[in-house]
């Protein structure tokens, strides 16, 4: 073990990955990642909602209830990019033994669940007028609402165990099982027939007003900004939990 | 192999047969996923006949026709054509020329009673102003293939 640690080393991303894998040097640096994330989140949200209420057009047919999608869509994408980055970290954690992985990992899930309410919500607040009902239970809406629960899972079981190195492994598991589960929330509209509607934003193309996508888009940035910045938030308060008592915390907490 | 490279050897492993065996247990699940069943479908009898089931397509333009509350309309996919019968309130989104999922069953005499009208909105977001030009562009183009084959 230690021998490969050794070797790890002695290449230069190696030697990188290391150094910060220890709580105590990534706890200074995620204190300054998550005031950056502050900040780009509000200034990000202040600019993108006001292109989205403001500078953005009205839609053809669905009149100014098609607002939802600023909140909706990057709600959407986060709740499923949260999940892949919660699964691997939890993998590594898992495959390294490092600490932090997993602290990592627990610091990701309640924002992503919150995402997916916030996903769900929306897209049902808009469902009504559109649509003509809150809820259905197509593929897309049915694998989020999964996605959903695969969250409050892996919460769940990490706390229900009193030794935190178990609770770290067993729920490492949920996280990286569900993961499957992304990539159909991300293909069910194409691949099977659903009430929501196909993609807007495709790689490389997109079926929406330029001033729309724009402000989605925007949008999308302050909510990446606003999940990078909690999720550090969680990640410093887990230290602080789990290294207590550590020499060093108590000259970085003063 | 070191401890580390067995236990990602073992999760990429776990992974791999995890997605194959999601995918065999969605493939064969495939026609329970589908939210609703297409004109085509219902006229090749793939649909469940005397059990509720959805059907999906374009609202047949000029086929609405409204009594009070009863509306009879024909869904298409553009290859096949079924006459629908509903009474109720209809969303706001719905219109001829649009998307729409009706929920019923369907008769001997082939019409298809619904319970339930909901419209289906297509990944289009534009503003009125392109709308209109997108429908003058479309007549044009109707226009002028008509002329060519007269």
């Amino acid at each position: 073990m230690a021998r490969t640690e050794q070797q790890s080393n002695d290449k230069f991303a190696g030697r990188w990955f290391w150094r910060y894998a220890a709580p105590a040097a990534f706890y200074p640096l995620a204190g300054k990642i998550e005031k950056i994330g502050w900040v780009l989140a509000v200034v990000l949200a202040a600019i993108g909602l006001y292109m989205g209420f403001f500078v953005a057009p009205t839609d053809a047919t669905q009149g100014e209830v098609y607002r939802v999608i600023f909140i909706h869509v990057p709600a959407a994408w986060m709740t499923m990019v949260i999940y892949l980055a919660m699964a691997f970290w939890a993998g590594t954690g898992l495959v390294l033994g490092t600490r932090l992985s997993f602290m990592m990992s627990h610091a990701l899930a309640p924002t992503g669940a919150i995402m997916a309410v916030v996903a769900l919500w929306t897209g049902s607040l808009w469902g009504r007028p559109t649509w003509g009902t809150y809820w259905v239970w197509d593929a897309r809406i049915t694998s989020t609402l999964i996605l959903f629960f695969l969250y409050v899972g892996y919460m769940a079981l990490s706390a229900a165990f009193d030794d935190k190195k178990k609770g770290d492994r067993a729920s490492a598991l949920i996280a990286l099982v569900g993961a499957i589960n992304v990539p159909i929330i991300y293909f069910s509209v194409k691949w099977w027939t659903t009430l929501h509607q196909g993609s807007s934003v495709r790689p490389g193309s997109s079926s929406m007003a330029t001033t729309m996508l724009w402000a989605m888009l925007i949008m999308t940035f302050a909510f990446w900004a606003y999940c990078v910045a909690a999720a550090m938030h969680r990640l410093r308060t887990q230290i602080i939990e789990r290294e207590a008592g550590a020499a060093w915390l108590d000259g970085a907490t003063k | 192999m070191t401890t580390k490279q067995k236990r990602l050897a073992l999760i990429l492993g776990g992974m791999g047969v995890l997605a194959a065996a999601v995918a065999l247990v969605l493939t064969a699940f495939n026609q329970n996923l589908v939210f609703f069943f297409t004109p085509t479908q219902i006229t090749s009898k793939e649909a469940p006949i005397g059990r509720v089931f959805r059907l999906g397509g374009m609202v047949e333009t000029g086929s609405v026709k409204r009594e009070g509350v009863n509306v009879s309309f024909r869904v298409t996919d553009t290859a096949q054509i079924v006459p629908v019968t509903y009474s109720g309130i209809l969303p706001d989104l719905f219109k001829e020329g649009k998307g729409v999922v009706a929920q019923g069953t369907l008769g001997d005499d082939g019409v298809f009673r619904a319970k339930e009208v909901l419209a289906k909105h297509d990944e289009n977001y534009m503003p009125p102003e392109a709308a209109t030009a997108v429908e003058r562009a479309t007549k044009a183009r109707e226009m002028a293939s008509k002329t060519l084959k007269q």
